[in-house]
C-alpha cells in the first residue's frame, strides 16, 4: 500500500510541514488553510485535534486550541470537514491529536475513518512509544497509518532505537527541552542532539520541530535533518487578517516556493 | 475482590494507571520509576523522613474521640487530625517525603501545582527547610479565593505563578507546571500533591500520605483494644487524603471505605466535581482513569466550593477501587458539606477545611450502629476558609 508520507520522503529533500489547529481561527477554517497550505508550497500538512488540556503544547497552540473548542470544532466535525479533501489537497495528511479524543472516538473508529479521507499518518504526543507497541501498532498498520513519534535530546540511545525499529515513514525529532513555540536560537545542544543521531545511522528519516518559525530557522535544521516542522509560529500567522488562507498565503512567501 | 494496593510494573491499578506522557517529560519520569522505590527503601531516607515528621511536622496527629459528634450520630466519630499538622493539612507529609526524594536525586529546584493553596504552603515549607528554590503554579481563580495562602507562599519565599488558562483552577495549574517541567527538565522535580499522574506519582504520593492509615491503626488499638474501625471516611478531589487514611486497611475488608466526592451545586446540576458519578475512563495528566469529559473527549470543567476539590477526575487508584467496589463514594454538595463543617465549628470547636467538611456531611447520609468505630480523616484546618464559612453563617 503507498504512502504519501512515504513517498515524499522519498522525492523531496528539505521537506516542509506545517502545523495548523483544526477549527481556527474560524470553524470553516479548516479545509481553506490546507488548500491554501498545499498551494504556497508546504510539502506536508499536521492537522491538530483541539484538546482543552494538551501538554506538550505552549500558549500559541494551546490557544488555539481553546478557540477551536469554542468555536464548535469537535473529531466528528473534523471528519465530514475533510470528508471531500482528497479532492483539493494531495500532499500527505497527519493528524496530530492527544490520545484522549481519539480514545473517546474510538481508536478502531478513529483509524477507519482516517483511512476513509486517506490521511497518511498520525502524531499522538501522549502515548508513549511502549504503549504504542503494545496496544495500538497493529490497529494503526492495519489501516495504513504511519505513528510519527518524538524523540528528544533527552530520550535514551535505547528508545531512540525503539522509535526507530516502530516506525517506518520518519521520525519527529524535537529540537530542544521546550514546550511548542518556544522561541530560540538552535544551540550548540541542538547540533550535539544531531550530531548524535547521525552516529546512530537510524534507519528513519528525522523530521526536526519545535522553535522553527521562520526560513532562517528552517535552513538551519535542514542542514542537520530532512526537514522542519512549523506550527506556533503559523498558528499565530494564520490569525492575522480577515481571511485565513490569505493569511497563509503570507506567511508562505518567504519560503519562495512558487 | 483485587484491591490492588501497589500498581504493576507499567504502573496500572487495573484497567487504570500507566504513564501517558510525552517524549519530552520520559527521561524525567523513568528517573523517578527507576529510583524512588530504591531510595525511599534506605534506612537514611526512612529516618530523616521519620524525624521530620515527628519533629517537624508534629506527628502522629491525634486520633480524637469526638464525643458530642459521637452522641449525635449515635456511634463512635474519630477525627484523625491532619489539620494540627505544621502547615495545617495532611499534605505536608508528601512535600517533605517528595523533596528529600528530589534532594537525593540532586535536583535543584521544586516546581508544586496547588488548588486550595494547601500543597502549594507545604511544598513552600519543605523547600524553606531544605533551602531549595521553589515554583507554584495556581490557577488565577484560586489565587484570588484562597489569598491567605498565597500570602503564606509568598512569605516562604515560593514564586507564585497565576495560570491564566482554561478554567483558572488546579487543573490548569497542573498543566502549567508540567509544561514548565518539559522546559526544564534536569535540574527541577515536580512535586504533584496528589495521587495522580504518571507512573510512579500515585504510587509516590499514596506511600509518603499512608502514615495517616498506619496511625490510625496503632491509635485505635490503644484505644479501643482492636486496629480495625468499622468505617473509614474521607473527602477525594485527586484523593491524596483519602489513599492515605485507606491505605493500611484496603486488604481488611471489614472495614469500610467511604470516599466523599464534591457534587458542587448538585450531581445534575452541570457545577460538580464528582468523578465517580459523572466521570468516564479517559487519558487525563499522564494517566488513565475517571474524569469528566465531553461525549468528544474534552475535560468537562468542575466545580466545588472548595479549591482542593475541584479537580475532574481522581487518582487512578482511586479509579481502580470505585471499579471493584472496594471504596464506597458519597456524593456531597456545597450545601451539606458547609452545614457540616459549621456543626463541627459548634459541636466541637474545630474549624475544618471545606475540604474535609465534605467528609464530615457522610456522618449525615449513612447510619452507623451504636458500637461503630467510624474514622473520619480531618484533612485540614479552616482557616484559609473562613470567608466562604462566614457567608454561610
Amino acid at each position: 500500500m503507498t504512502n504519501r508520507i512515504n513517498q515524499v520522503l522519498e522525492q523531496k529533500e528539505n521537506i516542509l510541514s506545517i502545523y495548523f489547529t483544526a477549527g481556527y481561527p474560524k470553524l470553516d477554517d479548516t479545509v481553506k488553510v490546507m488548500e491554501a497550505l498545499e498551494q504556497n508550497g508546504a510539502d506536508m500538512l499536521e492537522v491538530g485535534v483541539p484538546f482543552s488540556d494538551p501538554i506538550a503544547d505552549g500558549p500559541t497552540i494551546q490557544h488555539s486550541n481553546t478557540v477551536a473548542l469554542e468555536n464548535g470544532m469537535s473529531v466528528k466535525l473534523l471528519f465530514e470537514q475533510l470528508k471531500d479533501i482528497r479532492k483539493s489537497v494531495s500532499i500527505p495528511l497527519i493528524m496530530m491529536s492527544s490520545l484522549n479524543p481519539i480514545l473517546q472516538f474510538g481508536v478502531e473508529q478513529f483509524c477507519a475513518k482516517c483511512k476513509e479521507i486517506d490521511v497518511d499518518g498520525l502524531i499522538i504526543p501522549d502515548l508513549p512509544v511502549e504503549e504504542y507497541i503494545s496496544e495500538y501498532k497493529e490497529v494503526m498498520e492495519r489501516y495504513n497509518l504511519k505513528n510519527v513519534i518524538l524523540i528528544t535530546p533527552s530520550s535514551t540511545d535505547a528508545r531512540i532505537r525503539l522509535v526507530d525499529e516502530h516506525t517506518d515513514s520518519f521520525i519527529y525529532m524535537v529540537s530542544s527541552a521546550a514546550t511548542t513555540g518556544v522561541n530560540k536560537n538552535f544551540s550548540s545542544d541542538f547540533d550535539a542532539f544531531a550530531q548524535r543521531l547521525k552516529a546512530m545511522k537510524l534507519k528513519n528519516p528525522l523530521i526536526t520541530g519545535f522553535g522553527i518559525k521562520d526560513k532562517e530557522s528552517f535552513d538551519q535544521v535542514t542542514r542537520f535533518s530532512r526537514g522542519g516542522i512549523i506550527g506556533s509560529a503559523f498558528v499565530k500567522a494564520v490569525a492575522e487578517g480577515e481571511d485565513a488562507a490569505a493569511s497563509t498565503a503570507n506567511f508562505m512567501k518567504q519560503f519562495g516556493r512558487f | 475482590m483485587k484491591t490492588s494496593l501497589r500498581p504493576d510494573e507499567r504502573g496500572y491499578y487495573g484497567s487504570f494507571g500507566g504513564a501517558f506522557i510525552p517524549e519530552m517529560m520520559q527521561a524525567n519520569v523513568a528517573e523517578l520509576q527507576e529510583k524512588f522505590e530504591q531510595i525511599v527503601a534506605t534506612e537514611e531516607f526512612k529516618k530523616e523522613f521519620d524525624t521530620l515528621l515527628k519533629d517537624y511536622v508534629g506527628r502522629p496527629s491525634p486520633l480524637y474521640l469526638a464525643t458530642r459528634l459521637s452522641e449525635k450520630y449515635q456511634t463512635n466519630v474519630y477525627l484523625k487530625r491532619e489539620d494540627l499538622n505544621h502547615t495545617g493539612a495532611h499534605k505536608i507529609n508528601n512535600s517533605l517525603g517528595q523533596i528529600i526524594l528530589a534532594k537525593k536525586l540532586g535536583k535543584k529546584k521544586i516546581i508544586a501545582e496547588t488548588g486550595a493553596g494547601q500543597h502549594g504552603v507545604a511544598t513552600a515549607t519543605a523547600c524553606a527547610l531544605m533551602g531549595i528554590e521553589c515554583v507554584v503554579f495556581m490557577g488565577e481563580l484560586d489565587v484570588k479565593r484562597q489569598a491567605p495562602n498565597v500570602g503564606r507562599m509568598k512569605m516562604l519565599g515560593a514564586e507564585v505563578v497565576p495560570v491564566s488558562s482554561g478554567s483558572k483552577t488546579l487543573k490548569d495549574a497542573t498543566n502549567e507546571a508540567m509544561r514548565y517541567w518539559i522546559a526544564n527538565p534536569f535540574d527541577t522535580h515536580y512535586i504533584i500533591g496528589s495521587v495522580v499522574g504518571p507512573h510512579p506519582y500515585p504510587d509516590m504520593v499514596a506511600k509518603f500520605q499512608s502514615v495517616i492509615s498506619e496511625e490510625i491503626r496503632k491509635q485505635l488499638l490503644e484505644k479501643t483494644g482492636s486496629e480495625l474501625p468499622d468505617t473509614v471516611i474521607a473527602c477525594v478531589g485527586g484523593g491524596s487524603n483519602a489513599t492515605g487514611a485507606f491505605y493500611h486497611f484496603l486488604e481488611e475488608e471489614s472495614v469500610e471505605l467511604i470516599a466523599a466526592e464534591a457534587a458542587g451545586k448538585g450531581l445534575e446540576s452541570g457545577f460538580t466535581a464528582a468523578a465517580t458519578f459523572k466521570g468516564v475512563s479517559g487519558i487525563l495528566h499522564g494517566s488513565k482513569t475517571l474524569f469528566m469529559q465531553t461525549e468528544d473527549g474534552q475535560v468537562v470543567e468542575p466545580h466545588s466550593i472548595s479549591a482542593g476539590l475541584d479537580y475532574p477526575g481522581i487518582g487512578p487508584a482511586l479509579a481502580h477501587w470505585f471499579e471493584t467496589g472496594r471504596v464506597k463514594y458519597e456524593a456531597v454538595t456545597d450545601e451539606d458539606a458547609m452545614k457540616a463543617g459549621l456543626e463541627l465549628c459548634k459541636l466541637e470547636g474545630i474549624i475544618p477545611a471545606v475540604e474535609s467538611s465534605h467528609a464530615l456531611a457522610v456522618l449525615e447520609k449513612i447510619k452507623f450502629g451504636k458500637d461503630q468505630h467510624v474514622v473520619v480523616n480531618l484533612s485540614g484546618r479552616g482557616d484559609k476558609d473562613l470567608e466562604t464559612y462566614l457567608s454561610y453563617l
